[in-house]
């Protein structure tokens, strides 16, 4: 049986050379939390199931930076390794492959072109593609936002998740904005709507400010992953503690 | 030195990457008349079978040579693959190294399937030193190796029906995951299959 996966998320502020790791309250204030491929080493080396790098800048100079980041990761960090953030091209992502990058995530490039998760998916594979879901609770259904959450759509999720889906995704990494940034847990309404829609793992994101949080999801949704940046990155929890716990309270983790 | 073939599936990256960490002297090359030099070949692999099987032709001969006079060979995923007779995924035979055939994952499962799996070890092996039962390792695959002689299954896991995950006869090995993305239990594979070297 497939173990559900703990992924620690990285958000790099790729404006200075080396980059660096950032958390966001609401997408919005920022934190500075260490250098990129430091912090993915000690969650590699702490039982990390995958790592994700999310580029959060805004500057031209940034892809290859994010090379720079993959390359160096790559040395020391042997599982796989998902990176996202301004990628709005199937070269875009050819980059990121071959810097050693094993996926990709997308999100406003897919939604203004649907047809780059075709090819990323042919290319590549679809276990190489991911699309990433920012949603944003409405009255009775959830928005797609675009833009790191500055500008929504009118997209349901779930439509759109399912589309992903028949496009070729592998995963869905899906983030509550309304949770993300909050430790008030993970959206579990909109978690469970969307897994039990499509039938690729949907990553769960937004909102984890503790293990229960991390066991609730896996309890009461079909998420076969768990997205969290937090509670990792300020020394709170450490991911094997966390794993622990979970295979305590019946969760099957790889230990 | 342990030469990695570069037939133009995929990167090569991670796999380098990591028999370098744990100490390989390791050459990428796109030629087939290198292998003859190595003291292990390493084939690794993602993408369809009957590609791989096209972009491996100028191989076959030297693969075929260099297991032949005992050098160490490791398949990983596609690499396991394309020893076998023929795949349910491309007319394009495989190289028939080993009898068997490479057919889809059940209908039961999602497909590919994409994750940490654990393994269940049949036959200890030098390779799997180290690595015990339930031990997890990162699987991206839709097709699965079935040897008609079933005295070769190392290790298997399951998904919707049991998949073989280890194979050895003689010099040859070759895993159905990526121990390159597996963590510290694939590294440590990679280090048994070194030391089986001359390296």
């Amino acid at each position: 049986m497939l173990a559900k996966r703990i992924i620690p998320c990285l958000d790099c502020d790729l404006g200075i050379p080396s980059g660096r790791v950032v958390k966001g309250i609401e997408f919005k204030q920022i934190r500075y939390a260490g250098i990129p491929w430091e912090l993915a080493e000690k969650y590699y080396l702490d039982g990390a199931d995958e790592i994700v790098f999310l580029d959060i800048t805004a500057s031209s100079d940034r892809r290859e930076t994010m090379v720079n980041v993959i390359k160096k990761t790559s040395k020391n960090v042997f599982i796989p390794l998902t990176v996202g953030g301004g990628i709005k091209s199937i070269e875009d992502a050819r980059s990121a492959f071959n810097s050693g990058a094993d996926k990709v995530t997308i999100n406003t490039a897919a939604i203004e072109n649907p047809e780059l998760i075709n090819q990323i998916a042919d290319r590549y594979g679809s276990q190489a593609c991911v699309v990433a879901i920012d949603a944003k609770r409405r009255d009775g259904w959830f928005e797609c936002s675009i833009y790191g959450g500055r500008k929504f759509t009118g997209i349901d999720a779930i439509e759109w998740a399912k589309e992903a889906e028949e496009r070729g995704a592998g995963d869905i990494l899906l983030t509550s904005m309304d949770r993300d940034g909050t430790y008030d847990g993970f959206d579990i309404e909109l978690t469970k709507a969307v897994s039990e829609r499509v039938r690729i793992p949907v990553i769960a994101s937004g909102g984890c400010g503790n293990p229960g949080h991390i066991l609730e999801v896996f309890q009461k949704t079909k998420a076969q992953a768990a997205l969290a940046a937090s509670i990792f990155h300020y020394g709170k929890y450490k991911i094997g503690d966390v794993k622990n716990y979970l295979k305590e309270h019946g969760i099957h983790v790889r230990l | 030195m342990i030469a990695i073939v570069d037939y133009g599936m995929g990167n090569i990256f991670s796999i380098r990457n990591a028999l370098e960490k744990v100490g390989a002297d390791v050459k990428v090359t796109s030629k087939a008349e290198e292998l003859g030099n190595s003291d292990g070949v390493v084939i690794p692999g993602v993408g369809s079978f009957g590609d791989a099987m096209k972009q491996l032709l100028p191989f076959e001969e030297k693969i075929g040579d260099s297991i032949e006079d005992g050098i160490p060979f490791l398949g990983i995923c596609l690499g396991m693959q394309i020893l076998f007779e023929k795949s349910q995924e491309s007319k394009e035979p495989g190289f028939g190294i080993i009898p068997g055939e490479v057919i889809r994952l059940p209908n039961n499962v999602l497909v590919p399937q994409m994750g940490w799996n654990e393994i269940e070890i049949k036959k200890g092996i030098d390779l799997l030193d180290g690595i015990e039962n339930g031990d997890f390792f990162y699987f991206v695959h839709s097709y699965h190796c079935v040897p008609e002689n079933r005295e070769m299954i190392i290790a298997i896991t399951e998904y919707g029906t049991e998949v073989v995950a280890v194979i050895n006869r003689d010099n040859i090995y070759a895993v159905q995951f990526h121990p390159e993305k597996s963590g510290k239990k694939g590294l440590l594979i990679l280090k048994n299959f070194l030391r089986s070297t001359r390296c």
